[in-house]
């Protein structure tokens, strides 16, 4: 009953043989060793599982390891490039837009997606766009904050 | 810029320095207790009772066991020498129903754990779980404190059919005498609701049991690494010393985590029954279901006042929803409401009468804030009833009952002293950021058009820093151990257990000064109990102000013994050394001698002082002779849509005095997230039973915390007084933002309500009930 299945993790490709109800955001965990990528809630209201999946923001809690057979995932762990922070990286440890860092992985690539989607948000737009994501540390005033100057960072690397 | 850098010769204490902490938890490579992994590691998963209250007739584990990858189930009956969980409050007459690790022979709230699978995986454990056969007698349950007085009311416990659990009585002062010559009684029946913590990360447990060693390591997601320790051995029969808790990273507590649950126990016990490693982390239904919830007061309060705006004295009597057994802390929790009654006015005149109620529901327990929300909640939507019964405006009401600033150290009728204050300078400053006359003047022309604007006030006081000893369950102190390494590197080892607050930030900043080197040179360890010389915990806004002070005195001690190598080198007396940007000189020798210097020859010891030992290592313990009181002022203008009961924040406010600053970012992040949980409360959460004892907000989808759209813009300033407590200055600041954000808010919507005849409403306002209090009645 288990299915084979090739999921590219971070540039590396990872085959497996998983069960069929292996959650994608185990497989990440445990078979690719990413722990990075976290369980807040497995109803997906929470967003502590968010991963980009080709690019797109995803929560991998309610996601199939087998429906993502022959995708680009990108995590936490694939972010920063040859060392160097990604600007949101970068913006939430400037402005301190974490405490306990637990939701920080998902709030990151959320905010990610966020700006590839609309790279010059307005306060507004970035709390909207980040409703899929909780946090119950910062009050989010800083996650914005952060978001806010990693899209200026962004935009004035363009 | 959110964030400076400071040169070597700066201080650090007092910036906005970015965290140390982060660049593990920014990168995803930081390790939570899920992350932690074993060879062999088995997982367990607890099959938990669907019944608010039943009869165990049968257990059949038969058909669970023999699911392939399954190691072991245990049920009531296999861990019978294991436990009570401990409650560590101490009240004179309390009833203390026996609280095994699982079920024996009845459940008492949805959630109570019967058995545990133990197999290779966690699905197959969860498989095995469902797969055990329970026969349950459903029995009548009650989940409402109220109704669970009512005579006839089904009995949580049999041998308490009452469900009173314990009754407290406190006075102070006269307060018949107040209400005789009072001008005005104000009464309210005020609810504080049941709330569900929701740290982001659940619990969790890894557990390995050492055989040859006869040890055991629990890896626990807490906030009380030492104390767990303590209890957990005696949970398990175990020698303190052959138990080793480690807490990884841990993903927000919030006082749910300033526990010891069955769960840490029931680790223990399998790792050592089955030898092998096992890991249960708990379902976010599991989270809503079992770990302790907050709040869950029913109080009726009385206010005298006089009609010059004098308060003279308050009255409550407040029910207090334990749930169907204590944890920790349960029954301390509304002493502090009890405590905290005076709130920053001048009146010396209450009395309070608790009601700890048994119920079908998992037991209440500490709750950012802890007493002290529930007990703000009330006083200061009294105020504002009082202010109204007379008319007055609800900023003159609280200006004119506040102590001046020179009646402190202030007595309060509830046995307090308050350390130091000014309490009046919070709300001023912040009535001029708002430009108070003019949103009084917006609120008149906007109800002029038939719109609803309000403003709400809440000036709040805490009690922080706990706290001296005799006043706290298990010692009030905290420690700390510095080393100075041969190579100038400095290591601390705090007794708290930072989880999310910044500790490993704010302690290098004090080692930084301290030695003048660099905060990368420094390493801020804590939350391992093989490792970390005992330590209390990081709760009640203490670790800074308890924690950070023993570890600036062991700071203090090295320094002075840094001085006598350093005098000795330069060929001076050490009373001539002076210290500065890391290096120690002498004004009548010219000489200088740098601190890796005096580091290394502490160590390697060429030249040894005479009566001086080798080594730089100083170990202290902090008992602070008080606790530490902040307070402050939260103003928040809101706009209710009369036709939908939508609350819309315009503005909100927030000048809060925490004492000295170490780190005013991390300050920031503490009222930022103090106030979003503030307004959870307010607005959006409560834990709903119904007449079942079902939980019908049993996770994330049914319960609502603030998401990022529902806080608005919150504009912070401070006023800084510091503690005479701590030689640090510093008050606190972890729940300041949740005690001062709720009556704010209500405050407001009442306010804005007020030309509806509406006097009060109990939280959370959501849209349906603020709109329902206005379709009952029509505007004056």
């Amino acid at each position: 009953m288990e299915k084979s299945v090739r999921i590219v993790v971070n540039g590396k490709s990872i085959e497996a043989r998983v069960e069929p109800r292996l959650l994608l955001v185990h497989f990440l965990r445990e078979v690719a060793e990413y722990t990075g990528t976290h369980v807040g809630c497995e109803t997906s209201v929470c967003g502590a599982c968010t991963v980009l999946v080709e690019g797109r923001a995803v929560k991998s809690c309610t996601m199939f390891a087998v429906q993502a057979d022959g995708r680009k995932i990108q995590t936490i762990e694939g972010l920063a490039e040859d060392g160097k922070l990604h600007p949101l990286q970068e913006a939430f440890w400037n402005e301190h837009g974490l405490q306990c860092g637990f939701c920080t992985p998902g709030m990151i690539l959320s905010a990610c997606q966020l700006l590839a989607d609309t790279p010059r948000p307005s306060r507004d737009q970035i709390r909207h766009g980040l409703e899929g994501n909780l946090c119950r540390c910062t009050g989010y005033m800083h996650i914005v904050n952060a978001v806010e100057a990693a899209a200026k960072k962004m935009g004035a690397g363009a | 810029m959110a964030t400076t850098t400071a040169t070597r010769a700066e201080k650090q204490v007092g910036r906005r320095v970015r965290r140390q902490e982060d660049p593990r938890l920014i990168t995803g490579t930081a390790t939570y207790v899920e992350d932690v992994k074993m060879p062999g590691m088995l997982y367990a998963a607890i099959l938990r009772s669907p019944h608010a209250a039943a009869r165990l007739r049968a257990v059949r584990t038969k058909e669970a066991a023999s699911l392939p990858g399954v190691h072991a189930i245990f049920t009531g009956a296999d861990v019978e020498g294991v436990g009570p969980v401990p409650c560590a409050a101490a009240l004179p007459g309390l009833r203390i129903p026996k609280h095994t690790i699982l079920a024996t022979n009845r459940v008492y709230y949805v959630g109570h754990p019967v058995a545990v699978a133990v197999a290779t995986d966690r699905y197959i454990a969860r498989d095995a779980a469902e797969r055990i056969e329970v026969d349950y007698e459903p029995l009548p349950a009650v989940a409402d404190p109220e109704k669970a007085l009512a005579p006839g009311a089904p009995a949580v416990h049999p041998e308490w059919p009452d469900n009173v659990a314990f009754t407290h009585h406190t006075a102070g002062g006269d307060l018949k005498k107040a209400f005789a010559e009072a001008d005005a009684i104000v009464k309210q029946r005020i609810v504080s609701q049941r709330l569900v913590p929701v740290a982001m990360e659940t619990r969790g447990v890894v557990a390995e049991w050492r055989a040859g060693e006869r040890r055991l390591t629990l890896f626990s997601s807490t906030q009380i690494p030492h104390l767990m320790r303590t209890q957990v051995a005696l949970m398990l029969g175990l020698p303190e010393n052959h138990l080793r808790v480690i807490t990884p990273e841990v993903g927000g507590g919030f006082g749910s985590k300033l526990n010891v649950y069955a769960e840490e126990a029931l680790m223990g016990f399998i790792a050592r029954r089955l030898n092998k490693p096992v890991q249960w982390i708990e379902g976010r239904r599991e989270n809503f279901q079992v770990t302790i919830h907050g709040r869950g007061h029913v109080d009726y309060a009385e206010m005298s006042v006089k009609k010059d705006g004098a308060i003279t004295g308050l009255k409550i009597k407040i029910i207090q929803d334990l749930g169907a057994y204590h944890q920790l802390l349960t029954p301390l929790i509304p002493t502090l409401s009890v405590l905290m009654m005076p709130g920053i006015y001048n009146f010396h005149n209450v009395e309070a009468d608790i009601v700890g109620v048994f119920t079908n529901a998992v037991p209440t327990d500490a709750y950012r804030g802890a007493g002290r929300p529930e007990a703000t909640h009330v006083i200061e939507r009294m105020v504002d009833l009082a202010a109204a019964e007379l008319k007055m405006d609800p900023a003159e009401i609280r200006l004119k009952n506040f102590p001046g600033r020179d009646q402190f150290p202030f007595s309060t009728a509830t046995g307090l002293v308050y350390d130091s204050g000014d309490y009046a300078a919070p709300l001023k400053k912040a009535m001029g950021i708002l430009e108070y006359p003019k949103a009084r003047a917006r609120q008149r022309e906007a109800r002029g058009k038939g719109r609803y604007l309000g403003i709400g006030i809440s000036t709040y006081g805490e009690i922080c820093a706990l706290g001296p000893s005799p006043a706290t369950p298990a010692g009030g102190w905290e420690s700390a151990t510095v080393k100075v390494e041969p190579t100038a590197k400095v290591t601390i080892m705090t007794g708290a257990s930072p989880h999310g607050q910044g500790q490993e930030t704010s302690f290098a900043q004090l080692a930084a000064d301290a030695f003048g080197v660099s905060m990368d040179d420094v390493v801020v360890i804590h939350g391992d109990t093989a490792v970390v010389q005992y330590g209390i915990g990081t709760f009640a806004s203490r670790a800074t102000a308890v924690g950070g002070t023993a570890v600036y005195l062991a700071l203090q001690d090295l320094r002075a013994k840094c001085s006598r190598f350093a005098a000795h080198a330069m060929g001076v007396q050490p009373e001539e050394v002076t210290f500065e940007g890391g290096i120690f000189s002498s004004a009548r020798t010219a000489k200088t001698v740098s601190f890796p210097e005096v580091a290394l020859e502490a160590h390697v010891c060429r030249n040894l002082p005479p009566g001086v030992e080798p080594g730089l290592v100083a170990t202290r313990f902090f008992e602070p002779s008080n606790f530490a009181f902040p307070f402050g002022a939260h103003l928040a203008e809101v706009e209710v849509d009369a036709e939908t009961g939508q609350v819309k924040i315009l503005r909100y406010i927030a000048v809060d005095d925490c004492g000295k600053v170490i780190n005013p970012l991390l300050v920031d992040g503490q009222i930022h997230g103090g106030v979003a949980q503030g307004l959870g409360q307010a607005l959006l959460e409560e834990a709903v039973y119904d007449e079942y004892g079902q939980l019908l907000t049993g996770e994330l989808m049914s319960y609502a915390i603030p998401k990022a759209h529902h806080v608005p813009e919150i504009e912070l300033q401070r006023t800084e007084t510091p503690s005479p407590v701590n030689p640090l200055g510093v008050k606190g600041v972890g729940e300041a933002g949740t005690i001062g954000c709720s009556p704010a808010l209500v405050n407001a919507v009442v306010d804005a309500l007020s030309p509806f005849g509406i006097r009060h409403l109990d939280m959370p306002m959501t849209p349906q009930k603020v709109w329902r209090a206005i379709s009952e009645r029509k505007p004056a």
